[in-house]
């Protein structure tokens, strides 16, 4: 057997496996409707915090339990289920990435995803509400 | 309209010189390009030299655009938005640099003067290739002085300005007005999270890294230019081994950032601002031992080529991943977007950097020599080919993965990460792992050419016999737990637990034996001793890293992550709360909020939190340490948590509050109750009893450590609660010129506020009162884990950096005196930094 061929053999087992991997690894942005037809299997969000509805979080209680309810731009919304601290500035976002799988009516939602104006600096709106604060 | 106050003439200066930056740079990149098409000697030299003026000129017009940023950010300009933007009074010196660098265009900056500064070494060290190398690196001078220009040229605006003025960026009414400096207080500051030394540091370090990759890029295109196909690898290995150092440190700077003061939990979390600059390492990894191959051999040239090209173009890449905001999604970076034009510039940037080497690459293919004779497999060229392969894949699997969001952008798909991102990087390059761990114990004990295989084996004996001994001492004792992803990738931790280990043997005993002990020459050992010592330090910390703020089920074992009982994931609860004063058993600690303060700047709190470490049986406190996390409370009840961490050699206690908003705080209903009690008297609350010990008048020390300013008295008191525990508490009264000061004393345990309120009129008993909260009074929700033998990683790091430099000195043939002064100064820095420093 060649050298070459033992290089050629190498790459196209290493290139196979990663594909192979990377192919399972997907996931998906769903919609709340859609994701409700994957019981179980684990998609990605975008919504927002329904702020009409208050959420639920104890943290003297329970720091680990945080509920609340989530609309995405179609207007379905779903209970929202996260077991883990209220991330700051969850009300203040704009826009919710939440990732988990829906059980039934529920999303359990394994990790979210901020998008808050007041991180990006550059936002000139922030910057514009700032130096509206500045003038006394 | 005439402004009051503003100083206009530092911003026309620094931009006449961004101006000047650019047309120098523009000139010296076409002045060096027809030197390099020159034959003729002088001619050519007259050309260089006409060059060198205008990269001279360029280096002092680039140097002046900094300082007069810096200038405008030290006297707090606000009428610029650089200064509006990022600095403000309040904060330390230190921070000044941070801000510069905080702004895109301030690291665009930092990335032209490293390319100044590179320059410059290069004009006086590169000889005969510096023609067509400045063409290159001149040429890059021009793209980075257009990110920062800010002009319109044919109605396009061309860059971002960093001297653009807030009254023209932003809109506000007070605008309107001549005297709007005099109204704007002060600048929006450095964002709290960017408050770190390592922000002062870091970006410099990574950048110096990014910018030096150009170096070997330039070498290869300097290669093809003069049709010297192969001459330029070698006067290019010093710089790609210096390149390989730096950006290696820059990167894991960023990971021990990450580690100090975010609350990730972690230094590596394949993210794609990470993986953006270790793409480029990987493949400049890969080309430096293909340049190696190459120079000993002759074999490999092309692939140089391609891995020295591929650097340069990836770093492009990252830059245009990272700052067009087009990961979005993906990452917990904040991106900025950067507008259109500029997002144009930067593709552009990549685009002909990119396609115009490549394509000169493929055109000359053919001509580049490649020896036709193929390598014999106990070769220890074709393995150190091998494994830059096995380097390059993983970094095209590392960068196909990043950029699904470029995907989903250009083909409208909407793929997703997947659930468990840091796993699906960790089951492929644990595989990677284990084969460069491998490879580089074995490859170093085979010769160029040919290697009489008996001989190898004898001396690979003792190695393999250590790193076998190791990790099975290691699989007894001290077990990896990551047990959340199965067996099979426990299996293949402990495969690429004995690959690092054994690669540490092979090239500690390679000094020994196969340099007999030549240190000089060790350089790539001690790299390698150095790489795999950190992967093996990554594996163990990483692998038995533990969460001790769980409540739940810390006794017995959950093999696969899923919890039996409620079918959740096994990290459902990995915060814990802690009321103040009351301990709390957390792993092999008891943990006690002792008491929170605030810090200098506005809304940084530190909470005090006391770790103690009991002996079992004797109930003595074998260990006793106290961390201080602190958090920023912000506007509108937002917080940013730093974590503070305790440092053994063997491994770090790490702990972040995860919350801190506590809206009960100070709302509290409960009404004092006086009881007028006597001496041994007793007083009942809802939750146990009191009873008054004694009165002790003028006290020498008090319980809450204040200086007596006139008599005093206190009343001792024992609390019995309802389950037998005892707490003291002990209000005092003092009288001097301010008053009557009552100095009441907390009980959080029980919720109880004591108050001494005064004595009776016949002065026969005391007032005692006593408050009870019925609300929880003071707590914080904290996350703590074990990190074990982390410091592995940064040792580790610390081996390999040295080592490639060692490799740097001797190839570029230093003095032994410039060599060890260098060697000397990298070594205690990065000890001091990684290690001591905090």
């Amino acid at each position: 057997m060649k050298r070459s061929h033992i290089v050629i053999l190498v790459a196209i087992a290493i290139a196979i496996g990663a594909l192979i991997m990377l192919s399972v690894d997907f996931s998906t942005y769903d919609t709340i409707s859609s994701a409700r037809k994957k019981q179980g299997k684990f998609v990605h969000l975008i919504a927002r915090l329904d702020k009409t509805i208050p959420m639920d979080y104890d943290p003297a209680t329970n720091p680990n339990y945080l509920s609340f309810v989530a609309t995405d731009s179609l207007g379905a919304s779903t209970k929202v289920v996260y077991h883990n601290t209220k991330p700051a500035e969850l009300e203040q976002s704009e826009r919710i990435v939440l990732k988990g799988k829906m059980q039934g009516d529920v999303f359990e939602c394994s990790d979210i995803l901020l998008k808050c104006p007041s991180k990006y600096k550059d936002d000139k709106k922030v910057l514009e509400k700032t130096v509206g604060e500045s003038k006394l | 309209m005439q402004f009051e106050g503003e100083h206009l003439w530092i911003g026309t200066l620094g931009h006449s010189f961004i101006l000047i930056a650019f047309t120098a740079s523009l000139l010296s990149t076409i002045a060096y390009f027809i030197a390099s098409q020159k034959q003729d000697a002088a001619e050519k030299y007259s050309w260089i030299k006409y060059a060198r003026v205008c990269f001279f000129v360029e280096v002092a017009a680039v140097l002046s655009v900094f300082g007069c940023i810096f200038y405008i950010c030290s006297h707090h300009y606000l009428e610029y938005l650089y200064a509006y933007k990022h600095t403000s009074k309040e904060l330390e010196f230190k921070y000044l640099l941070a801000c510069i660098w905080e702004d895109q265009s301030g690291s665009f900056l930092l990335w032209t003067i490293w390319h100044c500064v590179l320059g410059i070494v290069l004009i006086k060290k590169a000889k005969e290739w510096e023609a067509p190398v400045m063409t290159v690196v001149s040429f890059a001078q021009v793209f980075l002085a257009m990110m920062i220009m800010g002009v319109y040229i044919f109605g396009i605006k061309i860059g971002n300005s960093p001297f653009v003025l807030t009254r023209n960026e932003i809109n506000g009414p007070i605008f309107g007005r001549t005297d709007y400096l005099s109204l704007i207080k002060d600048g929006v500051g450095l964002n709290v999270l960017l408050r770190n030394y390592w922000m002062v540091i870091h970006p410099p370090v990574l950048f110096l890294g990014f910018a030096s990759t150009i170096i070997p890029f330039a070498f290869a295109y300097a290669g093809i230019q003069t049709k010297r196909f192969g001459d330029w690898v070698k006067p290019a290995i010093p710089y790609a081994l210096f390149s390989a150092a730096v950006l290696g440190v820059g990167i894991m700077m960023g990971g021990k950032w990450a580690y100090e003061s975010l609350s990730f939990g972690g230094y590596w979390a394949w993210d794609p601002v990470e993986n953006a600059s270790l793409v480029p390492w990987l493949i400049l990894v890969a080309g430096l031992h293909t340049m190696v191959v190459y120079k000993a051999t002759g074999h490999s040239l092309r692939a140089s080529y391609l891995f020295a090209i591929l650097t340069f173009v990836f770093i492009l890449y990252s830059t245009f991943l990272t700052r067009t905001g087009i990961l979005g999604d993906t990452s917990v970076h904040a991106f900025t977007e950067a507008g259109k034009a500029m997002n144009v510039l930067i593709l552009l940037f990549l685009v002909i950097f990119g396609i115009t080497s490549l394509v000169l690459f493929f055109i000359n293919i053919k001509k580049i020599p490649a020896v036709h004779k193929e390598e014999t497999t106990s070769s220890r060229e074709f393995w150190m080919f091998i494994a830059s392969l096995v380097f390059f894949l993983s970094a095209l699997f590392i960068s196909a993965k990043t950029s699904i969001p470029v995907i989903n952008s250009v083909f409208g798909s909407k793929l997703a990460p997947p659930e468990d991102v840091e796993f699906s990087y960790n089951k492929v390059m644990v595989l990677v792992a284990v084969i460069i761990g491998l490879l580089s114990a074995i490859t170093q004990y085979l010769k160029y050419k040919d290697t009489p295989i008996k001989n190898t084996v004898k001396k690979l004996a003792v190695p393999t016999l250590i790193a076998l001994v190791t990790t099975s001492l290691l699989a007894i004792f001290y077990p990896i737990t990551y047990h959340k992803q199965g067996p099979g990738f426990l299996g293949a931790l402990y495969f690429a637990l004995f690959a690092s280990i054994y690669s540490v043997a092979a090239n500690a005993g390679y000094i020994w034996s196969g340099l007999n002990g030549k240190l000089k020459a060790a350089g790539g050992s001690i790299a390698h001793l150095g790489f795999t010592l950190m992967i093996a330090g990554m594996l163990i910390s990483a692998g038995n890293r533990e969460v001790i703020s769980t409540e739940k089920f810390k006794d017995f074992d959950i093999p696969m992550g899923i919890d039996p009982l409620t079918k959740q994931q096994d990290n459902a609860s990995e915060n814990m709360n802690l009321i103040r004063q009351v301990s709390k058993k957390m792993g092999p600690y008891d943990v006690t909020y002792l008491y929170d303060s605030a810090g200098l700047e506005t809304g940084k709190r530190y909470y005090h939190l006391l770790f103690q470490r009991k002996d079992a049986n004797t109930k003595q406190v074998k260990e006793s340490f106290v961390l201080n996390p602190d958090v920023y409370l912000m506007k509108n009840n937002n917080m940013s948590s730093n974590p503070d961490t305790k440092n053994y050699l063997s491994h770090d206690v790490f702990t972040y509050i995860s919350y801190a908003l506590n809206p009960d705080r100070d709302k509290d209903t409960g009404q004092y109750k006086i009881s007028e009690v006597a001496e041994g008297d007793t007083i009942f609350y809802s939750n146990g009893f009191m009873v008054l010990n004694n009165v002790t008048k003028n006290p020498e020390t008090n319980k809450f450590k204040i200086a007596l300013t006139g008599p005093a008295v206190v009343a001792n008191i024992t609390i019995t609660a309802k389950d037998s525990t005892k707490y003291n508490a002990a209000p005092m009264i003092m009288i001097d010129s301010m008053g009557i000061n009552q100095i009441d004393d907390t009980i959080y345990a029980q919720n109880l506020y004591i108050k001494f309120a005064g004595i009776t009129t016949d002065q026969k008993k005391l007032k005692i009162a006593v408050k009870e909260s019925d609300k929880m009074i003071d707590f914080v929700t904290i996350k703590a884990y074990i990190f074990p033998y982390i410091n592995l990683v940064w040792i580790g790091l610390v081996v390999m950096a040295i080592g490639l430099i060692m490799s740097m000195i001797r190839r570029a043939n230093l003095s032994s005196k410039t060599g060890a002064i260098v060697l000397i100064l990298v070594a205690v820095g990065l000890f001091y930094m990684f290690l001591l420093a905090n």
